[in-house]
């Protein structure tokens, strides 16, 4: 195995002891095949236990490890050494209060989640015992691809919008509300617009479409956000233009 | 120190945990519940599940199928009883989850899919591509964000639990984010805190699998049951343990050695079936145990594929073509190109044996409940003994529903068969000891010993006495060891002596959890003179029902290595026999 030194520029902060965040340089001895998140773990084993970062499943599913890398919103499970030369700078994921070194506060989002209703709310309620809901492939198809959301945050960081705004709901939250609206067994998106067709939601939104980019699991938020913008005009007219047709 | 008062009190917030909570809220909404976790429910590791779940849903299927296929696949070790229960609320679970919106895959008439599974005789595993554990996991944890009764608490570690007056009535834990503690006051506990995986240095377990629920209970005078049986999964990728799911043999993927030979047929589960038409319970579709051993022998046979990271077998995907991966393995085929640098449209990857469940844990009865009165566990955590000494593949997901949602109607009845008085003072005078346990750990001037060092140490004990194959010699050494470790552990101080978010506080409370759990796993062992599913000793190569017919108990004791006791395994209705996953079996 090919090993080389790194050095790894990493934000520090603790609140208790420090008034600034600052940077700490380390030199660490990589595998060739290590991803960021191996590096930071080496550190703390072998070099500082003072640093701290969350991470768990390492294979990109449990969406702990989100922050800055090189001043991009990565994953550091799925950020591999190889593609960086040179000093790797690693800092928390933007557009959150940091906690204390990597460790976001994320009392936003979590809010924010809860807000949009991002639950089934059945169109036809029926006893379990009568069996699944009927859903073809292609109803599933539909919506398949905003389930796939592990609330990584890294959306948020990337967001223009939620940083200048921080009271936009923002794409995670606005997609997984897009999620239950199009599953063919849910019949609350009247209950969901009247947070995510407001100012706060997908108004806010100004298509940077940089969710999109950065989204480790391809969700494609931009394209729920639009599409929720299409949905809630279409509303509109019918509403005002046509009153007479029953939402 | 601030009291948190509730009815219910749940320790993890992963998938068994999260069922809890809901069946609390929906049975009562007057119930005050509170759900603590040392992470976000979202990252639990019930995400990391990836085959799916078990349940009996199709015409050709019959919950005696389900019944057989567990029992003999635990190799009897299970109780009948337990698994009787297991297979009846399974389907209602799974169409539970559904109804909550479990993005489960479909058949073209829009009826839920199922997938063949190893050691199981039908098709019932239920699957949402290859994340259903990820699904199930965010579908409960969205699903419960509609209570507003489940008040949750995360980023919490418990540390202790309280017990006074012969209950369980509550514990201490951490706040993470303030490094404070508090005391939650319950009626009930229930702890769902997962397994122990990263006692072994190649898991496919996330960082937060550490056995910390187990250790709780344990601590607190309930036994360990059965935890000599560490289940190994056949296939992880060799650098990183990710695992690669059974459902790519389900769908037809098999296992080669570095001849290309499907040896699986020279280990009792021949003959050869077709390549890319799976027979179910057998070659490929053999249970994890079979599997696992069968490298093992292999490798000793230097027929194994020798690379940078260890010995290896080829898992060959390419036959299923590049549409049917897509659609039913996605995360498969990220992985293995990401990690590994290798495209199983294109190359058969290599794999290698990785530790990846506890078929023991906390003892609980049919109904979740410890022998501790108030306390009751479910999930990876508990042995309720479903799994008996080798868990069938997509059983765990299923058993984490229906004993989740078992443990809570359990606490309820507990809670409301009276309400007996709380003497304050001496639950106050327990926090106030273990919050003077934890500030001792701040205060205690460097023994000397490396957190991470202990950690190295017990991590290789563990891999080299404690894996597919043991024996006397080894155990005995691994227990030695292990009883050392917790001696010195005695002596580890903190670097980090600071309150927010100190993960090298949190790291050394999850060493001691796993050094209690990796000490009853292998005193356990050491003590298991048999071979019976994923325990294998080389010195005592048959199974002996007339002696070991019974659950190890392990119980705790604080300055010596565990007392080991036994309990008859329930039969109902299946006798011992054999475990025949040849082809020829009928």
């Amino acid at each position: 195995m090919s090993e080389r030194v790194i050095e790894l520029e990493v934000l520090r902060y603790n609140p208790e002891t420090e008034t600034e965040p600052h940077f700490q340089r380390y030199l660490v001895t990589c595998e060739e095949e290590w991803v960021v998140l191996d590096a930071l773990n080496h550190v703390k084993e072998t070099i500082d236990p003072t640093l701290n970062y969350r991470w768990s499943c390492h294979m990109a599913v449990c969406g702990s490890c989100g922050m800055m890398i090189n001043g991009e919103p990565k994953l550091a499970c799925k950020s591999f050494l190889r593609n960086y030369q040179g000093v790797i700078r690693v800092e928390p994921l933007a557009h959150f209060p940091i906690e204390r070194d990597l460790v976001t506060v994320i009392d936003d989002f979590m809010t924010k989640f809860k807000r949009v209703k991002p639950y089934l709310i059945p169109k036809d309620e029926k006893p379990v015992c009568e069996g699944e809901y009927r859903q073809t492939p292609a109803e599933l198809k539909k919506f398949k691809q905003y389930t796939l959301c592990i609330n990584c945050m890294l959306c948020y960081a990337a967001c223009p919008e939620y940083g200048l705004t921080p009271k936009f709901i923002g794409p995670a939250a606005i997609s997984m509300a897009h999620r239950y609206n199009l599953d063919s067994r849910d019949g609350g998106r009247k209950e969901r617009q009247q947070e995510i067709a407001s100012g706060e939601g997908v108004w806010e939104c100004s298509f940077a479409g940089a969710c999109s980019e950065v989204c480790p699991e391809h969700v494609d938020p931009a394209s729920a956000l639009q599409q929720v913008k299409i949905a809630s005009t279409v509303d509109w007219y019918t509403e005002h233009l046509m009153p007479w047709v029953k939402k | 120190m601030e009291i948190i008062r509730s009815d219910v009190a749940i320790i993890g917030a992963g998938g068994a945990g999260l069922r809890a909570a809901i069946a609390l809220a929906e049975a009562d909404p007057s119930l005050k519940i509170s759900l603590i976790s040392k992470v976000y429910p979202m990252r639990s590791h019930t995400c990391a599940a990836e085959g799916g779940a078990a349940g009996v849903i199709k015409p050709d299927d019959s919950l005696e199928h389900h019944f057989n296929d567990t029992v003999g696949g635990g190799d009897w070790l299970c109780d009948q009883d337990a698994v009787d229960y297991l297979v009846r609320e399974a389907p209602k679970e799974l169409l539970q989850l559904e109804h909550w919106g479990c993005p489960w895959s479909r058949e073209p008439d829009g009826s839920v899919a199922v997938r063949p599974f190893g050691g199981m005789q039908k098709q019932r595993t239920w699957f949402a591509a290859d994340k259903s554990g990820f699904h199930i996991l965010h579908t409960l944890f969205q699903t419960s964000l509609k209570f507003p009764s489940i008040e949750r608490y995360d980023e919490y570690y418990a540390t202790d639990l309280i017990v006074d007056d012969g209950r369980c009535q509550g514990f201490t834990a951490i706040e993470i984010r303030s490094g404070q503690m508090r005391r939650f006051e319950a009626r009930a506990v229930i702890i769902a805190g997962g397994g122990a995986g990263r006692m072994f240095p190649f898991t496919t377990n996330g960082a937060i699998k550490t056995g910390d629920g187990m250790a709780l209970a344990y601590r607190a005078g309930v036994a360990l049951k059965d935890m000599e049986f560490v289940q190994y999964h056949p296939t992880g990728l060799p650098n990183t343990g990710t695992l690669l799911t059974e459902a790519c043999r389900g769908e037809g993927g098999i296992l080669l050695n570095r001849n290309g030979r499907r040896f699986l047929q020279d280990y009792g589960m021949g003959p050869e079936t077709p390549v890319g038409k799976p027979q179910l319970k057998t070659m490929e579709l053999g249970p994890r145990d079979r599997v696992s051993q069968a490298f093992w022998h292999e490798q000793k046979k230097g027929n194994m594929l020798p690379t940078k990271y260890g010995d290896c077998m080829l898992l060959d995907l390419r036959h299923l073509g590049e549409k049917k991966i897509d659609e039913r393995l996605p995360l498969v085929r990220d992985m293995s190109i990401s990690y590994l640098g290798v495209d199983p449209v294109k190359d058969p990857v290599p794999v290698r044996p990785v530790v990846h469940y506890m078929m023991g844990g906390i003892d609980t009865d049919i109904e979740a409940a410890t022998s501790l009165p108030g306390l009751y566990a479910a999930g990876e955590c508990a042995c309720v003994s479903i799994n008996g000494a080798n868990r069938l593949g997509s059983n765990s997901l299923t058993e984490l529903l229906v004993f989740g949602r078992r443990a809570a109607l359990s606490a309820i009845e507990f809670i409301n068969s009276g309400k007996p008085s709380v003497n304050e003072v001496a639950l106050s005078a327990q926090a106030a000891a273990a919050q003077a346990r934890i500030r001792g750990l701040f205060e205690k001037a460097d023994g000397g010993e490396s957190l991470a060092g202990l950690r190295r140490e017990m991590m290789r004990t563990m891999e080299e006495n404690a894996g597919i194959y043991r024996e006397e010699e080894g155990l005995k050494a691994a227990c030695a060891t292990l009883s050392q470790l917790r001696w010195r552990y005695l002596d580890v101080g903190l670097t980090d002596r600071t309150n927010v978010y100190n993960t090298d506080l949190m790291q050394a409370l999850e060493l001691g959890s796993m050094l209690d759990c990796a000490e009853a796993v292998t005193v356990s062992a050491l003590a298991r003179t048999e071979s019976r599913g994923a325990h294998q000793r080389l010195d005592f190569v048959e199974r002996d029902d007339g002696k070991f017919l019974r659950h190890s108990l392990a119980y705790f004791r604080s300055h010596e290595p565990p007392r080991v006791d036994y309990r008859d395994v329930v039969i109902t209705k299946s006798q011992p026999g054999v475990r025949d996953y040849s082809g020829d079996h009928k």
